[in-house]
């Protein structure tokens, strides 16, 4: 049977423009297929699961029927009309929404083959039931409706990398029709972003991924065999190669997911916002992965800094934002997978949001000491772009080959 | 609480949370683009909120672009 990977070539496009046809014409003229395109999601869905892919396609059953019962099970709990809405059931329901994931992130340590309860793009999954959940605990989502609960969780276009979306907004496009001027507004922009999809991915993500990438990789490799450390002016082109590639191919690929939200008339938000002219690490955060950022911002971080406050657990607000901070990024980082580079990148980027808090306090209380002005901006822009592809040579695992293989 | 109350309210925790009297002379500076607000301070706005004024704001309904500026903020707290 045929099994196709989303976004992986350019004949995936032929087909789901093909299928995307009646959406598109449907909405021009005020119509959602709902049918059609719960079908047409469906077919393409079954498409990555099939054939070799078919565990990960039982996997995923189980995976949604059991978070369905979790879901409706604590919706139901919530909104029930005398709910004590307990602190210990909400803190369950949140354990066993990550406890999928976090079987499948742990097995490798134990194991030699990948947990039977994996599947392609469980993370996002995960992501959106525990953010449900979250918003449920919180008394923002009311009820639990089965057919909205699998049309977010399995929104095609999305399933296998995100961007995550959150619930309430993903319902609101889903429930309504764009009108004729806004549709052709969403068209076009769809055009666009699959154009430049097609340019970062497949050209730009080509050629720092497949062609300058292992060049520079062997490069270091040679160069370095017998400096201190290994090191290597190889080791900074692999750095911005590495860079370049992480870039194009992912923001590539997010816009893939985004155009055919669109075309299907789902505004799924954007997942980067051109974060190499951030200038700081905090900026940078805002714009890049946005949608994994903001769920670990609000899901994780502001609910971690609020509890702490609100029960007065940490007295200095410095204290509680950075122990948040490395909490955030050391969950980031482990959720990556467990080897020492990926939980060092997490560290690497908690201890530099730290230093930049510390850097802006230092600024708001010496004001006018410091000049401020077009060179030290470019300049700032400069050293963070190099620390952060700085921190993608950490996470590339090439580190790890260089001195430990 | 009449308007004038509810805004010096919310302009005084902002002045205190921000460092910076910029949220006083102008009312419709975005507090967010500018980094006068991130999470934190967001969290402590929260929490004065529901301090001083009682109103009690879940971080699931805090969407950023509806907080985002002075007269916002005191527009969101007095329809509350």
């Amino acid at each position: 049977m045929l099994n196709l990977q989303p976004y992986e070539n350019p004949m995936y496009f032929v087909y789901l423009l093909i299928g995307l046809i009646p959406v598109i014409i449907g909405l021009f003229y005020g119509k959602r297929f709902r049918w059609y395109e719960s079908l047409f999601s469906l077919f393409f869905i079954i498409l990555i699961f099939d054939a070799d892919k078919w565990p990960q396609g039982q996997a995923l059953i189980v995976y949604v029927l059991y978070n369905t019962l979790l879901v409706w099970g604590y919706t139901k709990y919530r909104t029930a009309a005398e709910s004590k809405n307990k602190t210990w059931v909400f803190v369950l329901a949140v354990i066993l929404g990550i406890a999928p994931l976090t079987v499948v992130k742990f097995t490798p340590l134990f194991a030699t083959h990948p947990s039977i309860l994996g599947f392609l793009g469980i993370s996002y999954l995960t992501f959106k039931v525990v953010g449900m959940i979250m918003e449920t605990r919180d008394g923002s989502i009311k009820e639990f409706n089965l057919i909205k609960f699998w049309q977010f969780l399995l929104f095609f276009p999305t399933i296998s990398s995100g961007p995550i979306d959150r619930y309430r907004r993903f319902i609101a496009d889903y429930d309504s029709v764009p009108d004729r001027q806004k549709y052709t507004e969403l068209f076009s922009k769809a055009i666009h972003y699959l154009m430049l999809g097609f340019l970062y991915k497949f050209i730009l993500g080509y050629i720092f991924g497949t062609l300058l990438y292992p060049y520079m990789q062997h490069m270091a490799i040679v160069a370095g065999q017998h400096t201190f450390l290994h090191l290597s002016w190889g080791v900074v082109g692999v750095m911005y190669a590495y860079s370049g590639y992480l870039f194009f191919d992912f923001a590539g690929y997010s816009l893939f997911a985004v155009a055919i939200s669109y075309f299907m008339g789902i505004e799924t938000p954007m997942n980067f916002n051109q974060p190499f002219k951030s200038y700081n690490i905090k900026d940078f955060w805002n714009r890049w992965h946005m949608t994994l950022s903001f769920w670990f911002r609000d899901y994780i971080y502001m609910r971690f800094v609020f509890f702490m406050m609100k029960h007065k657990l940490v007295k200095s607000r410095v204290a509680t934002a950075a122990i948040g901070y490395f909490l955030l990024f050391g969950i980031m980082g482990v959720w990556h997978g467990e080897t020492w580079y990926y939980i060092v990148y997490g560290l690497f980027h908690a201890v530099l949001i730290n230093l930049t808090d510390m850097w802006i306090r230092f600024k708001k209380k010496h004001k006018g000491l410091l000049p401020s002005n077009k060179f030290t901006y470019y300049f700032s822009v400069f050293l963070t772009f190099n620390t952060v592809c700085f921190s993608f040579l950490i996470f590339s695992g090439f580190l790890d080959q260089l001195w430990f293989h | 609480m009449n308007h004038e109350d509810i805004k010096n309210g919310v302009i005084d925790i902002l002045v205190d949370l921000t460092g910076s009297d910029d949220v006083r002379d102008n009312l419709d500076i975005n507090l967010f683009d500018t980094g006068l607000l991130d999470s934190m301070g967001t969290v402590q706005l929260l929490l004065e909120l529901q301090s001083q004024f009682g109103i009690d704001v879940p971080v699931s309904e805090f969407e950023r672009d509806e907080w985002a500026t002075p007269n916002k903020i005191i527009a969101k707290v007095e329809s509350m």
